[in-house]
């Protein structure tokens, strides 16, 4: 594994009783780098990120994540929430998955558990109101407030995210996601649903995540203007196996992508492709 | 069924007799098949063993016309009323007046609650109402930990009672230590057995939880039953020890405190004094439980009930946190049986049925999961209104099993529905309770 690869996948195999829904699947993804993973409905990408973030445990094969002190974990072996915890990967899902009930400003400050938990002695010094503990709940609250300016909802801070605006949504899951401080983070169609001013803006984000914070992202996305905008690098899947990957340019005028994408009809192909750019 | 329909149709549109009377028959008919039996036959065991019976075909002919009647003028009401919201009813200036008094019922019922035994000071039956009823919004505040605001469906929240009386009960008569000592032994206990209930329904959710919690509930029970060389079985155990003053007995004895601050005795001493213990332990659970749900740890039970998916993906440890809200109910319960058991004096396991762990979910429910005050006034209500229904004796309980289905119906989130945010930048706004989610074990 080299130095400025952040994560390796290395011939990851899912199957669900004679379903194979991953096979033999490898692919790296750079440090401080945005990497894509496109493909049609049902091309096994989200199983990939379940696998990543441990949702899932792989069949076979080795999924390996390095850390920028050279640290490297086998994140097959790690399960649920130890893989956001010490592998510091972060995610968000497709069916947005935030806590609706309590305010935004609560989503971020939750997602920072594990940092105040240690601050406030596993609760006993909390309990009693240290001190220790204060600082670090203002600063927590500074990191969140950091990130509610970056995505523009600063002024929705104290309202329930159940209420938030679909595009609200996704970027506040985004926000808290950032806010675990996490080395990769995955996004699971982060511009679904998003119009097209709302998908610059993410794309804006995304680069802004990338360049001056240098938090590698993986990503899943549908939304080929975003993945052409942004993206460092880009694999591309179909029925569970690798079909290309590249850069963008190379990806576009790959056809076997083309042929994947819609069929066989390469000019709808080129069509849709030529869109993004 | 029907109701919903129509009101849509018959509201905006002209009044149509016919529908309205098509609706009065058809609830006559049903009224008149359910009651034919029920209050139009009349049966009983005659003196030799016989059965006799006798009919009250007038009682049943006033009942269906009272139904048939009742059910047109519902219709017409509904007609000329149009969809009714609550500002028809409630003008805005009551309403504003009811948001005051609102923010005013916490502090003015704890003054209140301080008050009572100088107000009722010879009043023993109140005093000792007053006692059930805050041993109760502990129970419910300790509850409120593991169903409000973690959202796991704790269906045998009466074994850590039962584990908290037995072990005062038993630490006490056996080796002789004092009820503060005991105390802070029987919670610790009682968690210890949250944790070990803990561990096994950790994979379980929802229905499958509220069984297994269920279960455990009886299990602890049983064993007391049966476990007669140390729990002394359904005999239970007797002569507990009554708490002390820090040491100083409030007896008559020469050593007692009347005789020590050369006052005259009085039985109510006692009663006072265990009001007021009890009084401090429930507001030792409330104000844990707020400053919990302020910590990370609380933050996180939240979360937990909101969505267990998304805790994960931020890593958080849902296992360690279902147990720390498991552990921290318990120890609750635990406190509150060890009071109980110095109460009474005397403990068996009858006082640990399952309806105990329902009545405790049912002022948690009604309350309005999650809420504090709101879990204070319905251990008011329930177990005070219950005595208030004294006078009706048979009829008692039936009376207030309407007034919880009308309250529910009402406020199916309970009587305080929405939820505090437990930090904010600029101000805190209530959240409605169509959003915060109730958990799913």
């Amino acid at each position: 594994m080299s130095r400025d690869q952040i994560l390796e996948v290395d011939r990851l195999t899912m199957r669900f009783g004679g379903i194979v829904a991953v096979q033999d699947l490898s692919f790296a993804a750079e440090r401080k780098k945005i990497t894509a993973l496109i493909g049609p409905n049902g091309a096994g990408k989200t199983t990939v990120f379940n696998c990543i973030t441990g949702f899932y445990k792989p069949s076979g094969g080795a999924i390996r994540l390095s850390h920028d002190d050279g640290k490297v974990i086998a994140l097959e072996r790690l399960n649920d929430f130890r893989i956001a915890k010490q592998a510091k990967v972060a995610r968000t899902f497709q069916n947005i998955r935030l806590f609706p009930g309590m305010t935004a400003l609560e989503n971020l400050m939750v997602a920072q558990h594990n940092a105040l938990m240690r601050a406030s002695g596993f609760t006993l010094l909390g309990l009693i109101g240290a001190p220790v503990y204060r600082d670090a709940e203002k600063r927590a609250i500074d990191l969140a407030t950091d990130w509610l300016k970056r995505v523009n909802l600063l002024d929705r801070a104290d309202d329930a995210a159940g209420n938030f605006a679909y595009g609200d949504q996704r970027r506040l899951e985004i926000a808290r996601a950032m806010c675990t401080e996490p080395a990769l983070l995955c996004l699971d169609e982060p511009a679904a649903g998003l119009n097209a001013r709302e998908s610059a803006a993410l794309s804006e984000l995304l680069l802004s995540i990338r360049n001056e914070l240098g938090t590698s992202i993986l990503l899943i996305e549908h939304d080929m203007s975003v993945v052409m905008e942004i993206s460092d690098h880009i694999v591309v899947m179909d029925h569970g196996v690798k079909i290309a990957e590249g850069s963008p340019r190379e990806v576009r005028d790959d056809p076997k992508v083309i042929a994947a994408y819609l069929g066989t009809d390469e000019e709808e192909a080129v069509a849709v492709m030529e869109s993004g750019s | 069924m029907k109701a919903s329909t129509s009101k849509q149709q018959s509201a905006p549109s002209a009044l149509n007799p016919g529908f309205i009377l098509k609706k009065a028959v058809i609830s006559a008919a049903v009224a008149l098949v359910l009651f034919s039996l029920m209050v139009g036959l009349r049966t009983e065991a005659g003196p030799s063993g016989q059965l006799i019976y006798w009919t009250r075909f007038g009682d049943l002919a006033t009942m269906v016309a009272g139904v048939f009647l009742g059910s047109i003028a519902m219709e017409l009401l509904r007609h000329w009323w149009g969809p009714v919201g609550t500002d028809r009813f409630v003008p805005p200036v009551v309403r504003s007046g009811i948001a005051v008094a609102g923010r005013l019922v916490a502090p003015v019922l704890l003054v209140f609650t301080l008050l009572v035994p100088v107000i009722f000071y010879n009043q023993r039956y109140i005093l000792d109402l007053g006692i059930l009823v805050l041993t109760y919004v502990m129970l419910g505040w300790g509850l409120n930990v593991v169903v409000g605001l973690a959202g796991l469906l704790d269906l045998g929240y009466v074994a850590f009672y039962a584990v908290g009386a037995y072990s005062y009960a038993l630490l006490a008569t056996n080796f002789d230590l004092s009820f503060w000592v005991c105390l802070p032994l029987a919670g610790i206990l009682a968690a210890l057995w949250g944790v070990l209930l803990g561990f096994p329904v950790l994979r379980l959710r929802g229905d499958y939880l509220a069984i297994v919690t269920l279960a455990f509930g009886e299990i602890i029970r049983l064993v007391i039953i049966n476990w007669q060389s140390l729990t002394g079985g359904p005999n239970g155990v007797s002569g507990i020890p009554r708490p002390t003053l820090f040491g100083i007995p409030l007896t008559a004895d020469e050593d007692g405190l009347a005789a020590k601050l050369g006052i005259e005795y009085s039985p109510t001493h006692r009663i006072v004094f265990l009001f007021y213990l009890i009084l401090a332990l429930a507001l030792l659970t409330n104000w844990v439980t707020i400053r919990l749900r302020r910590l990370p740890i609380g933050r996180a039970w939240e979360a937990l009930r909101e969505d267990e998916v998304a805790c994960r993906a931020l890593g958080i440890n849902t296992t360690t946190t279902k147990l720390t809200a498991f552990a921290t109910g318990a120890m609750f319960g635990g406190f509150a049986g060890a009071f109980f058991a110095t109460r009474q004096g005397f403990i068996s396991p009858e006082s640990f049925t399952f309806q105990e762990s329902a009545l405790v979910l049912a002022i948690v429910v009604l309350g309005g999961m999650g809420s504090q005050l709101g879990v204070a006034l319905s251990a008011l209500a329930m177990i005070g209104g219950f005595e208030l229904f004294r006078s009706l004796e048979g009829y008692r309980m039936l009376v207030f099993g309407m007034a919880m289905v009308l309250i529910m119906i009402w406020r199916p989130r309970g009587l305080i529905g929405h939820r505090a945010p437990t930090v904010y930048l600029t101000k805190a706004h209530a959240i409605s309770s169509d959003l915060v989610k109730e958990g799913h074990g």
